[in-house]
Formats: structure tokens, sequence, C-alpha cells
């Protein structure tokens, strides 16, 4: 059991700025998030895109906030528990008990929910008879690509991840690759590089073409793929995987007795606490009026929740607000030289 | 101002008046339309507004841009009437515009 003043869920750019306003009061936390990196949607949707919004930043792509966030914070030593996902919470006296998908186990005084619009998880395809497959021949993601040596293997999409594991692939396994429409929107070195594979017999290509059901009793045997033009072709194939990218979903969180508006959870604007005492929400997931949905925004709602989660984890101790430019104490937590 | 009709994947279908500048995706999410999550807020970054247009509208539409396309990649099944509706701007022009509505949304 890993004991904190608090825990925050999600390690975007609003629950890292928090890291940073929980820090200069002199709050320990924890941060989790299901994605293997930090920086939340900024990494995952828009790495390389530019963001002109930030007060005092005229321009700068989602990687460089996110690096930016983390060399704030870095006085701190916060604890990222990455690739892990918070199933449960419970009240027991005084401290919320939060437990992931891991078995992680933590004990704080408050949460502060600051996950976007949930966790990011694998799309999937839409076809309803693999479920029994999934996990066994067919798969999302890999883990061993070894089970994989010497089979044929199908991959769906016409991302990075696809062109990256069809090219990894070929050279152990025969590869079909099959993706919507003729254009693959990887880097263009890695298109180049399918394309001359494929000249080369090492990789067949298919677009145009989706999944439309897979045959197989105890484990996949064929599938048939459809084209733009309702033909279906049937192929051979030992494994299906498929690489459309990360949709978030609210997860757990809908099942933690939050009030909830659509995917949103109710906040005050005093504090940003929800309707449960000691759990906050702040960022895109939390709803007010006049929300909007804006990194500057979470920052500001993170710097309030903060303030708000300082009653539970002292609550003998009067806070005393005070500014980063002259206060001493402040300055040391910062690790700041004079 | 647009009419602008939705039809969901049960059949049950919205008409709704939307104010120029407004995208599809927005008439949709200010007026309770369910079908439409828009989890990114129309920042053409998660494919969860994808409608299919019905098809006598759909070359009447401004074209898509690159990130349109590369985004409904990961839309859940799409055709090739599909668009992000927040990438369709309301003008006086998309009045009697039909969106059909996928059974999920990513």
């Amino acid at each position: 059991m890993i004991k904190t003043d608090t825990l925050i869920i999600g390690a975007g750019p609003v629950g890292l700025f928090c890291v940073h306003q929980l820090g200069i009061i002199g709050l320990k936390c924890e941060v989790v998030d299901n994605l293997d990196k930090i920086g939340g949607q900024c990494i995952e949707l828009y790495p390389d895109k530019p963001i002109y919004d930030i007060p005092a930043v005229p321009e700068c792509t989602g990687e460089e906030l996110t690096n930016n966030l983390i060399e704030q914070i870095k006085a701190f030593k916060t604890n990222f528990h990455l690739n892990e996902r918070v199933e449960e919470i419970k009240k027991v006296e005084k401290k919320w008990i939060t437990k992931t998908n891991k078995g992680t186990e933590f004990e704080s005084s408050s949460i502060i929910i600051a996950a976007g619009v949930g966790s990011f998880e694998p799309r999937k395809f839409s076809t309803k008879e693999i479920d029994k497959f999934v996990g066994k021949e067919i798969f999302y993601s890999i883990r061993d690509k070894t089970v994989f040596k010497d089979k044929t293997v199908c991959i769906f999409g016409g991302g990075d991840s696809a062109l990256d594991w069809a090219i990894e692939l070929s050279n152990t396994s025969k590869v079909i690759l099959v993706h919507r429409r003729d254009d693959f929107r990887g880097m263009q070195a890695s298109i180049d590089k399918v394309h001359q594979l494929k000249e080369e017999g090492k990789i067949e290509i298919y677009t145009k073409y989706q999944l439309d059901s897979v045959q197989g009793s105890e484990k996949v045997e064929s599938i048939n793929i459809k084209h733009d033009d309702k033909t279906i072709k049937e192929i051979k194939t030992d494994y299906v995987l498929g690489f459309f990218g990360l949709i978030m979903q609210l997860g757990p969180i809908a099942e933690w007795g939050l009030n909830l508006d659509k995917k949103t959870v109710p906040v005050n604007t005093e504090s940003f606490e929800t309707n449960k005492d000691g759990i906050f929400a702040i960022g895109d997931i939390c709803s007010y009026p006049g929300k909007l949905k804006l990194i500057l925004s979470g920052f500001h709602e993170g710097a309030l929740a903060a303030r708000g989660c300082f009653k539970y984890a002292k609550p003998d101790e009067k806070y005393r607000f005070e500014f980063t430019t002259s206060s001493k104490i402040v300055k040391e937590r910062l690790g700041v030289k004079e | 101002m647009a009419k602008v009709t939705y039809i969901e994947h049960s059949g049950n279908s919205h008409t709704i008046e939307i104010a120029n500048g407004l995208s599809v995706m927005e008439g949709a999410v200010q007026n309770d339309i369910p079908g439409i999550d828009a989890d990114c807020g129309g920042g053409m970054a998660c494919a969860t507004c994808h409608v299919y247009v019905k098809e006598d509208w759909f070359d009447k539409l401004s074209k898509k841009e690159d990130g349109e396309e590369d985004m409904l990649d990961m839309a859940f099944e799409p055709n090739k009437f599909s668009r992000l509706s927040c990438q369709l701007l309301i003008s006086d022009e998309l009045d009697g515009l039909i969106v059909s509505l996928p059974s999920k949304q990513g």
C-alpha cells in the first residue's frame, strides 16, 4: 500500500501542473495513467501539432509542452505509475483506498481526477463473432512477437503501428496488410518500405478492404475481407492484428458514485470538488457553467483543487497563500538555490 | 441557418435548425442528439463525431482536409460517405442536409 496525500489520475498537462501546485504547498502525490508514457492527449493525439494558446508560450507542440511540464515538477520527484488504470476506489474511515488493474494500492486523503475523456483503449474490430479469439489469435497490441514466427499474420490498419509491425514481422512471418483505402498515413519512409517489401514479395497488400468475418471453431482458421465494391475475399491466416489507434473510454470512473453529466463530472468552481468529499475533478473531465476545454483552464482548476486537498491532508493546519517569487519555503520545495 | 436531419442508427430522426458557422457536430452536441460523442471537442483528433452523409449531399460538401481522412481510418465502420461532423460547417447552402449516425463511435 502506497501512502500519499493526493492521488492524481491522469498524467496529461493538467495532471502534471497539478503535481506542481500540490508540491509548492507541501503536499505529496502519486500519479497513475493508463498510457505507457507521460503527457495524455498532448502526447498521444498531437505530439507534433502546434498549440498557440498557452499563456506566454506563443507556440509549442504537445511534446514540448509535456517536456516543459515534466521539467517544472522535477524537484518533487513524483512517482508515475504508467500502464495502469485505476479500477476501484473506496473510502475507509477518512482515507480513500484506490486500486489499479495491476493491483497497486494507494491510500490518500484526496483524489484528483485529471483523466481527460477517460483512459485510452485500443479501437477494436466491429465484427461481433471475434470476441472468443481476442487475446489468443486476434490482438490489438503485441507483447511477444515470437509467437508469430513462421506463421501467417494479417494486419489491419494504415498508420505507423500497422506499417511498423508489417515491416518488422515480415522478417519472420508471412504478412498480409489490409487497409480501408489506398493511402497509408504513416511516416513516408515506412510507407516506402512497405511498398518495397511488396515488390520483393515479402508482404501482400489489400487496400479498400475491411474485415468482414472470422471463421474457425477452436482457433482462427480464415477471415473474409470485404472490398468497397462489396466483393468478399477469403484469406487463410493464423493471426489477426488490428491497429486502429486509441479511443478514450470513461471506463471505471463511471462506477464510483460520482455525479455524471454525459461523460463529464460536475464540480464546484471554488475547489473543483465533486459530489464526493475529497474527490476533485479538473481538466476536460470536469464540467461547470462556462467550462472551456482548454489546457489553460485546466491549469487554473488544478491550482484550486490542490488548495482544496490541503484541508484533507493537513486538517490541523491552516493553509497560507504564498507567492513562489517571495516565499522561502516554496523555493526550498522547488529546489531553488538562492 | 440550415435545417439538418440526424438519423440515429435505430432509425430515430431529429431535425434541428443550426446557426451558420457552427459545425454539424456542435449542432448535435448542443441539442443533445445521441450518437455523436465528439470526445476531442472538434480538434479532428478523435473520430468520435463520425457521420455518414446522405449520398446526394456528399459531393456538395467542402472537400476533406488531409487530417480528416487519416482520422476516419480510426472511425467505427467508415465507408465512402463518411465524414467527421466537426469539419462540416453550417451555411445556408447546407439547408436540408441529412446525416446518418453509426451504431457507435469508436
